[in-house]
């Protein structure tokens, strides 16, 4: 990427739209693509150089024996169980911030990016306290028999937690932007809320929840601050990736930690691009609505 | 469509009630359990042991290093990626070039690279077995497990912050006052201290805001990089994880309840910035498109 980016320079330094008009386009973009290489591109490079050194033999062996398969299945499917909670739960909520009145509903939007704002650390150890046997909310589950800290359960209570505020945030300003003509004209038609919801609500709001969802999925892929700590780190059982990067790491085995970084990394560039795509249809889609 | 609704706007509402009552019991249960719980039992974990032994945990010098440590990364942060957001809009969003969508998905990069890696590339980059480990073992400069390594990770992490506020912010902009300054004879510097600045100031302090709270709060990273020396290498949140895994809980929830200020002080920040700047261009619906 960084040899892409260097022999650009030259070149998009002549292609000023408008010459004369404002100074400062060479010494700003260089500063900017230097900048971007030293602390972006050239670290991201190493690790890919890092892996084309192993040979394929190694990094299979890397990627995918039975501890790394076991703690990307667990990461995966806890991240993905927390991002559908939030898909479900960050409508209501973000529903409720938009369309109704009640008190304390500018504190309850203030504190949806508190995941955004608390150091992860605090939230694992938060967490972990909270869910543990003997924590205020861990009591009264372990006599019903559910363990939640140091079980996958309590992985995805962290992941729930880091990603609530990515499905509110991106569902917000599509609530804002509907029509109300719309639902009440549907109601007045005789359809019931549900049938409103289904029928003229969600083919409008769904490319955002999916946008949401996918943003709370990646970043849940990578998290590791909050989960660290109310996970109980067993190999097999509770490991996340990220954790067997770090494990890996501290073994000295560099190979074994950039094999699997290099799979998680693959993945969330893969979700990033989808993403992308979404946002595309998400705008194209509301502005077909605003037309029509 | 509309002339059907105004006949019966009150219908909707009346059928809607128990959904809105149940709907807006669900946020605030939810956000209770979610989001208000874990602070509560920070702070309350915090004073269990009074508020001589909080006091005590946050003061001591283990602490205290780990305050100026964290003070100090944060501080680069800013100036590291305040200029560069800067830069980056002013490239951006005052002129055109190829490539200019390349440039801003890779400007976005590092949001997509989890907390772990982003501390990883640079251990293989500078840690003993990295690309430049021995050259730099053979010159007695230490970046892993040192200071520079947080820094790096630090600034790594938080590289987009500043950027993604300005370059929307600068586009909606647009160019006119500037080129006005610069026709009535300002020089370059003087433009951009006495016009794009203060155009700009509450985007800009909104993104340091924001890449103040990750810099300061970076956990994974610079977890990677430090080696977790106590009063060398530890910032606020790893001096949090050696105390709890100490079985210190009561100091590590007092250094906790410390964050927790700082994330309060950030979203009331960020909200007040919210309003602030939803006045200013209240003529315009936030919707948009309606």
């Amino acid at each position: 990427m960084s040899a892409a980016a260097a022999p650009l320079l030259p070149r998009l330094l002549g292609r000023s739209a408008a010459p004369a008009a404002l100074p400062g386009f060479g010494l700003s973009l260089g500063f900017t693509l230097f900048y971007l290489s030293l602390i972006v591109l050239l670290p991201l490079s190493a690790l890919f150089f890092k892996a084309g050194t192993l040979g394929w033999e190694e990094f299979w062996r890397a990627t995918v024996n039975p501890r790394v398969l076991a703690s990307y299945r667990l990461t995966f499917t806890t991240a993905f169980v927390a991002a559908a909670v939030n898909a479900l739960f960050g409508l209501i909520v973000a529903w409720s911030l938009v369309r109704y009145r009640f008190p304390g509903r500018r504190l309850a939007d203030a504190l949806i990016d508190l995941p955004f704002a608390l150091p992860t650390a605090v939230s694992g150890i938060a967490l972990t306290t909270l869910y543990s046997s003997h924590g205020w909310v861990g009591r009264w589950l372990e006599p019903l028999g559910i363990r939640a800290a140091y079980s996958p359960l309590g992985i995805t209570i962290a992941l729930t937690f880091i990603g609530l505020p990515f499905v509110v945030r991106t569902l917000q300003p599509v609530i804002e932007g509907l029509e109300r003509e719309q639902e009440e004209a549907a109601v007045s038609l005789g359809a019931n809320p549900w049938q409103t919801l289904r029928r003229v609500l969600f083919p409008v709001i769904a490319p955002a929840l999916l946008t949401g969802f996918a943003l709370a999925f990646a970043r849940g892929l990578g998290e590791y601050g909050s989960v660290i700590f109310i996970s109980g780190n067993l190999p097999y059982r509770t490991e996340i990736a990220s954790l067997l990067i770090v494990t890996r790491l501290e073994e000295y085995d560099y190979a074994g930690a950039t094999a699997i970084a290099v799979v998680m990394l693959l993945a969330s560039f893969a979700l990033m691009l989808g993403i992308n795509a979404l946002q595309h249809w998400s705008a194209r889609r509301l502005g077909q609505g605003g037309a029509a | 469509m509309s002339i059907a609704v105004s006949h019966h706007p009150g219908l909707a509402r009346a059928r809607f009630r128990p959904v809105r009552a149940t709907l807006i019991a669900v946020t605030l249960a939810f956000l209770a359990l979610l989001l208000v719980l874990p602070l509560a039992v920070v702070l309350v974990e915090a004073l269990r042991m009074g508020l001589a032994t909080c006091l005590h945990a946050i003061t001591e010098p283990a602490a205290l290093a780990a305050i100026r440590l964290t003070l100090l990364t944060a501080g680069v942060a800013l100036l590291a990626n305040g200029l560069f957001g800067l830069a980056a809009a002013w490239a951006i969003a005052r002129f055109e070039f190829r490539g200019k969508s390349l440039l801003l998905s890779l400007i976005d990069l590092p949001f997509a690279v989890s907390p772990v890696i982003s501390g990883l590339v640079f251990i293989l980059l500078f840690g003993l077995h990295g690309w430049l480990g021995q050259w730099l073992a053979a010159h007695e400069i230490r970046i892993i497990f040192a200071v520079p390594g947080i820094l790096l990770a630090t600034v790594f992490v938080t590289f987009p912050f500043v950027a993604r506020e300005l370059i929307p912010l600068m586009q909606e902009q647009g160019s006119e006052q500037e080129q006005a300054a610069l026709v009535l004879g300002a020089g370059p510097w003087q433009t951009f201290w006495r016009v794009t600045l203060p155009n700009i100031k509450w985007g800009l302090l909104y993104g340091l805001i924001l890449c103040n709270a990750r810099a300061m709060g970076e956990f994974g990273a610079v977890s990677v990089v430090s080696g977790h020396i106590r009063g060398r290498t530890n910032t606020l949140p790893l001096h949090v994880e050696v105390l709890y895994n100490e079985y210190n809980f009561a100091a590590a929830f007092s250094v906790a309840s410390l964050l927790i200020l700082l994330a309060l002080v950030t979203l009331v920040l960020k909200t007040a910035l919210e309003w602030k700047v939803a006045r200013g261009i209240a003529p315009r619906p936030r919707g948009g498109h309606s």
